[in-house]
């Protein structure tokens, strides 16, 4: 009876990770085929089991270029957006923690508002500031200071708004989180020590809050290295991350075990970076 | 001229006063102690002495140095925190070397000042520990190498002793005042506990709301407490209330008896202070300085016990019983009491 209340997190866990997680296992070594679903099953039975894997996804992503410089612009953006959300995070949460009580819980809701309102809404109001007739170009060209539009919209710079903007807070949380726990009196001890206040923050407040902030870097990394909707809505059409290779695998190509490998490779390639999230948080 | 001289000293938060125009001077190499309540102002006092908070009036001066506005790590004196504020991602040893290497020590130098505090405080051999990896005993004195590495001539203790269980307490009052003697800085010392006070201070300041209301060696504070608070807060002294007659003295009607002091009392004296181990039970009864009343209750406390006494006009008081005495008088015995002139002290406000 007291194993009960660990029944329905093990169902869970069972019925939509580990069983999907086999799935897409499973499909990443069949072989692909022309019915409905379009792929062969790796294993049959034919007066005993009978294993036909097909390694030939896995040997893709490794030998094509095009898989590899996917995963590469891949990490590349995660790793851009989650520095990015640590630096713009950092003062953020400084702030709020260092803010008077009452107006931390405000500030802290002021950070969450926008997680909260839709994610289309917000995607789809970076199309409206940054395309060609969006505010941004229409204040520019009426104050006079350009004549043509500024190609704003599916470039670097909007992939980066849209993805900043949407993995912000989960940065903000783990520092603000770190910050607040962030004992004063260990700054009081380094000035009374003859520490300068940048001294103080350079040699106590920063490596005492970096397992927050590495925390906040692997908390947006992780989600933004599979990120699809906003490099695909926001982001150049020339920037071919693992998700949309992975959509264009399933949806056009019909090739069902390449797309379900590069999940795999993408998982296998966030395990150490997902693990060393954990160990952090278990020492805390 | 004293170390440091501290004049007119004010600081409020909000509507709140917690100092009130403070003056105290600390001499060269005196251990001084600042005794008060929650809310007497004596931890404000000492961040204004350490610069984290600014005053809204006043100076403090430092071998003749004004610190009023200079910051805090500018202030040539140290403090050890009440929680002792140790950097938890620096060991033992590069937590003592901190401060060192803020004024750019030598190398060579520094690791022979952090051996020599290390060693000071018995701690020469954890200098490669984690903070998360001492016990309290040892974080304190880790805490008080770290602040006496720099030599200051006055070094600020935040109630150095309220961490650590009682029986280490006692001995580390002991290293706390043998250090002071060997270093020969002034140390000033905060806390709320009487007998620490007492055990270890040359000095004893009492603050109350801001004020301070007496200053002085530990046995003169204790035995001629200035004021009621005082009275109270030392040692717990009975404070007898009454109205002064005419020859001096102090009717306590409360008490059945006049009191009488060594001296005539000064005008409008109202209130006396009366310790419990200074009254004899036993002592015939007639005349001042003697009262009766019925045992209410009893309290064994190893050395003595404390007898509670309802006198016969209505007063409670506090009486020691020395064990060396006998068996103290039962619960329900009326009892006569007696005490010496000297063992009245009037009391002012």
């Amino acid at each position: 009876m007291r194993r009960l209340p660990l029944l329905v997190p093990a169902l869970w866990l069972a019925g939509f990770v580990a069983l999907p997680l086999l799935v897409v296992l499973v499909l990443s070594i069949a072989q692909p085929g022309p019915g409905v679903p379009p792929f062969l099953l790796p294993f049959a039975w034919e007066g005993g089991l009978v294993l036909r894997p097909n390694w030939e996804p896995f040997g893709l992503l490794v030998a094509d270029d095009y898989y590899v410089s996917a995963f590469l612009q891949s990490l590349w953006v995660a790793a851009g957006t989650a520095a990015l959300c640590l630096v713009l995070a950092f003062p953020m949460a400084l702030g709020i923690a260092r803010a008077a009580p009452r107006w931390r819980a405000p500030l802290l809701m002021a950070v969450l508002l926008p997680f909260w309102t839709g994610f289309l809404p917000r995607v789809g109001a970076w199309i409206g500031l940054l395309r060609d007739e969006g505010w941004v170009n229409g204040v520019l060209r009426g104050l006079g200071w350009i004549d043509a539009p500024l190609p704003l919209l599916y470039s670097d710079l909007a992939l980066f708004l849209g993805m900043v903007h949407a993995y912000l807070t989960f940065a903000v949380l783990p520092l603000y989180a770190s910050l607040s726990r962030l004992d004063l009196t260990l700054e009081e001890a380094a000035s009374d020590l003859g520490a300068t206040p940048a001294t103080v923050f350079r040699t106590i407040t920063l490596p005492v809050a970096a397992p927050g902030a590495l925390a906040a870097f692997l908390l947006v990394f992780i989600p933004a290295a599979g990120e699809y909707v906003i490099p695909e809505l926001l982001g150049p059409p020339e920037a071919l991350l693992v998700g949309r290779a992975l959509w264009q695998e399933f949806f056009q190509n019909r090739d069902w075990p390449v797309a379900a490998a590069l999940a795999v490779a993408l998982l296998a390639m966030l395990i150490l970076p997902i693990r060393l999230f954990q160990r952090l948080e278990a020492r805390r | 001229m004293g170390l440091l001289e501290i004049a007119g000293l004010a600081k409020r938060f909000g509507a709140v006063p917690a100092l009130v125009g403070l003056d105290l001077v600390v001499e060269e190499g005196e251990f001084l102690a600042l005794l008060g309540g929650s809310g007497s102002g004596k931890s404000t006092l000492l961040r204004l002495i350490a610069g984290f908070e600014a005053p809204d009036a006043g100076s403090i001066l430092l071998g003749g140095q004004d610190l009023t506005a200079m910051p805090p790590h500018a202030r040539p004196l140290n403090m050890m925190f009440q929680s002792y504020a140790l950097f938890p991602h620096l060991s033992v040893g590069d937590n003592v070397a901190y401060g060192l290497r803020r004024e750019g020590t030598p190398r060579a130098e520094r690791k022979a000042r952090v051996a020599e505090a290390l060693a000071m405080v018995g701690m020469q051999e954890l200098a490669g520990r984690m903070p998360h990896r001492l016990s309290g005993g040892q974080r304190q004195r880790v805490a008080l190498a770290r602040a006496l590495v720099k030599r200051p001539k006055l070094l600020l203790l935040d109630e150095p002793l309220g961490a650590l269980d009682a029986n280490l307490r006692e001995r580390t009052g002991f290293e706390l005042r043998a250090l002071q003697r060997r270093t020969g800085a002034s140390f000033i010392m905060v806390t709320h506990d009487q007998q620490e006070a007492l055990a270890l201070a040359d000095r004893v300041a009492v603050l109350e709301q801001g004020r301070l209301v007496q200053a002085g060696p530990p046995r003169a504070v204790y035995e001629r407490p200035a004021t009621r608070f005082v009275a109270g807060f030392l040692g717990a002294a009975n404070v007898l209330e009454g109205t002064p007659d005419a020859t001096g003295g102090l009717d306590c009607p409360g008490l059945g008896t006049t009191l009488r002091a060594a001296a005539p009392m000064p005008a409008g004296t109202t209130a006396c202070g009366l310790r419990p181990e200074r009254i004899a039970l036993g002592h015939p009864p007639g005349g001042a300085n003697t009262a009766s009343g019925v045992v209410e209750d009893l309290a064994f406390r190893g050395d003595d016990s404390l007898l509670l006494v309802r006198a016969a006009g209505g007063t409670l008081l506090r009486v020691s019983h020395a064990e060396e005495d006998g068996p103290p008088p039962a619960i329900g015995s009326t009892v006569t009491m007696g005490w010496e002139a000297a063992a009245v002290v009037p009391l002012a406000g």
